[in-house]
């Protein structure tokens, strides 16, 4: 689930706001996107994918923590905006999809992507 | 209220949608689609990316495949349509390849047989837009519109970052690609699949089949929901208190797995049999399986963690609106069906398409749905459209959170639905019909974007009670419907159709047309659903 939002790092460009296929997110006062139906995240990680600056955090539980993860722990450790990292999103990085060469399947010839 | 008008309207942006639109302006017609999400990042290919049923144009390949798979299915599949769809999937990645589809190589050589997801759905939506498509994003579809005569005419909902401001879009095509059902059980990427198609059709008196084949669970972390099921091949499977699950093979492992968890067990993974030069690349490979992981501080190649199985109904699992036509016509005329909001049985028979099949099947029945929709509309004048359909929009009293809840109970435990038995199935089944009839006499509670939650509440009802009545209907085990100990019956080698809403009915359809298929080639190696 969606636990961080980055004051620090977020340029309101509300870029999370468009791409987050369950609406989770609205466009706060000061432009700062605020998590309104936070319930509704499915943790499909898109959101992180697509912030430009790296402002988000998706934890992997499917519930809340009880507490908020520290936020300058997870930058420090390069946590936020780590999907958008690994699939090669952003200027410089080669696309994680031409690199999706997995193990084959005992019984299939494919790459592994399911 | 905003109005607009359309030759072809495409309701949902996954794989499904996106081609069928691309394939409907490619034919001249002014499309636009609609998506309940966002076009591009929205249903599970974008989030889980697609491994895809990829066979080069080698005529005896081809032969061999469609064979294999018509076995592995139970022979419900549609041989014909098989060969269909494996060269139109070919066709349509050669197209995202000449787009410029990063696909990596090995030994020099380009491979194209899986897709990334958010990479995948990221340029389709670049291409629909470019393709001159109009996209309206967070506009969920509520309801169909119908002419005089009962043809499909539009589709109307609300627009939900616009304080839920109605729309109307009236166009002479129509083409669901709204994906499948997955009960809001949380797997990732898949929350926006409700079955709000298949209600939407099914107001018009659509059919459908291959609903008893949707019991598809799915193992992920107990902790979450991803749902990424290929590197557990590598998992050895142990109980909470270390004793060694013994499976019969890494890939069937997932039954067993399901008995110990019905009957209460912590079963914990460790992909301990992954080799240790394998594993840089398996983590290339599946970011969205290690990345969840990493951050919950497992690592799944030294710690056991524990799992479990969340269900994804008629995403991974077959059934869906009954397809009549070269072109995905549904029964409704002037509505096609595209991707998993169509049965997926002419590709898969009684089991699952995850994990190869589902993704070809969207690639190729959304252009076959795209053209099929242009061609319909180029014939027809502007339509006079009103709209159909009850359970949505009429406010009412019930709360559609209680209801929700209420079908998750009958749908989502491993022992009523994963194990199901006659007497449970009827039980469950009485529980619905009362529901249903409830929400039909009180109606829904929610206004503005509250009426997308209540016309949700309403389709996951109406799919449960067609996937457990046609699960009656079939008085046998096959593929992914599990009844009891009943074995597999050669008469019942047929599939069954299942429809209605206040008054649901099944009845058997007669085997494939043994004319249309090539004939069958014996080989034992059958690819098995690699999900
Ligand atoms: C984890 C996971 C991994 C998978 N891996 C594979 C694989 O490797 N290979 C494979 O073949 N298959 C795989 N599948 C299955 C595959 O993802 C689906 O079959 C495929 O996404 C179906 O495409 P679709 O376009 O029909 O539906 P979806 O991708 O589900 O898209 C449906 C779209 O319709 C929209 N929508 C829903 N309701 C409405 C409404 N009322 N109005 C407007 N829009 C609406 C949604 O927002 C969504 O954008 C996987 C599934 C899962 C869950
Ligand atoms: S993880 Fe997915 S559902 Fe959750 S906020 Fe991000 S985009 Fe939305
Ligand atoms: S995408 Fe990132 S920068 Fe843009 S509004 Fe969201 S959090 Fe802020």
């Amino acid at each position: 689930m969606i636990e961080i939002v980055s004051r620090e790092r977020c340029i309101a460009c509300d870029k999370c706001i468009e791409v987050c296929p369950t609406n989770v997110f609205d466009r706060g006062a000061d432009g700062i996107p605020v998590l309104t139906r936070r319930d509704d995240c499915q943790t499909c990680f898109m959101c992180e994918a697509y912030c430009p600056v790296d402002a988000l955090f998706v934890d992997p539980r499917s519930h809340p923590l009880p507490a908020p993860p520290d936020e300058r722990a997870l930058a420090r450790d390069g946590s936020l905006g780590a999907y958008r990292r690994q699939i090669g999103w952003g200027r410089g990085r080669t696309p994680g999809a031409k690199l999706a060469v997995g193990p084959a399947l005992d019984r299939s010839t494919g790459p592994l992507t399911s | 209220m905003s109005e607009r008008e359309a030759d072809v309207l495409v309701l949902g942006g996954g794989p499904a949608g996106t081609w069928a639109a691309l394939a409907a302006a490619d034919a001249g017609a002014r499309v636009v689609l609609a998506d309940k999400g966002y076009c591009g990042t929205s249903g599970p290919t974008a989030s889980g990316g697609n491994n895809l049923w990829y066979v080069p144009p080698d005529p005896e390949a081809r032969a061999t495949a469609v064979a294999a798979r018509f076995e592995a299915g139970g022979r419900l599949g549609d041989r014909a349509w098989m060969a269909r769809v494996v060269d139109e999937t070919y066709r349509r990645v050669g197209d995202l390849a000449a787009w410029g589809y990063p696909f990596p190589s090995e030994d020099g050589a380009e491979v194209r047989g899986s897709l990334q997801g958010p990479e995948y759905m990221r340029r389709m939506r670049r291409r629909v837009h470019r393709a001159g498509v109009t996209i309206l994003d967070h506009h969920p579809a509520l309801r169909l519109l119908v002419d005089d005569r009962g043809v499909a005419a539009g589709a109307s909902g609300l627009a939900r970052q616009r304080d839920a401001e109605p729309w109307t879009v009236r166009a002479a095509g129509v083409v669901l690609a709204t994906g499948g059902c997955a009960f809001l059980s949380g797997a990732f990427g898949t929350n926006v699949d409700t079955g709000d198609g298949h209600l939407m059709a099914a107001e018009l008196g659509a059919e459908l089949s291959g609903m008893e084949f949707s019991a598809a669970y799915a193992l992920s972390p107990a902790h979450g929901a991803h749902t990424k099921g290929l590197m557990m091949q590598f998992a050895t499977y142990t109980l909470g208190d270390g004793t060694l699950v013994d499976v019969p093979d890494p890939l069937g492992a997932r039954e067993r797995i399901a008995e110990l968890l019905a009957a209460g067990e912590r079963v914990f993974a460790r992909l301990d049999r992954a080799p240790a030069e394998l594993r840089e690349a398996m983590r290339q490979a599946q970011p969205n399986y290690f990345l969840p992981l990493d951050k919950a501080g497992i690592d799944p190649f030294r710690d056991r963690y524990p799992v479990r199985m969340v269900l994804e109904g008629t995403v991974r699992g077959t059934g869906g609106l009954r397809i009549v036509g070269d072109d995905c016509a549904t029964t409704v005329p002037g509505l096609f069906a595209a991707g998993d909001v169509a049965t997926r049985e002419l590709v898969s028979g009684a089991v699952s398409g995850g994990g190869a099949y589902n993704g070809a099947w969207a690639i190729a029945s959304g252009t076959f749905a795209g053209r099929g929709a242009a061609r319909f509309a180029a014939g027809r004048g502007r339509p006079h459209a009103v709209p159909s359909g009850g359970a949505g929009p009429a406010g009412g009293t019930l709360d559609p959170a209680a209801v929700v809840a209420a079908v998750q109970a009958e749908v989502l435990p491993l022992d009523r639905n994963y194990f199901r038995t006659r007497d449970g199935l009827r039980r469950s089944l009485a529980r619905l019909d009362a529901l249903w009839r409830r929400l039909s006499a009180e109606g829904l509670a929610g206004t503005g974007r509250g009426r997308l939650r209540a016309r949700e509440a309403a389709a996951l009802t109406a799919h449960a009670r067609w996937a457990y009545r046609a699960a009656l209907a079939r008085e046998e085990s096959r593929g992914l419907h599990r009844l009891e100990d009943l074995p597999l019956r050669a008469d019942l080698e047929h599939r069954i159709r299942v429809g209605g809403l206040d008054e649901p009915w099944t009845v058997r359809e007669p085997p494939e047309d043994p004319r249309l298929a090539p004939p069958p080639v014996s080989r034992d190696d059958a690819p098995g659903a690699l999900t």
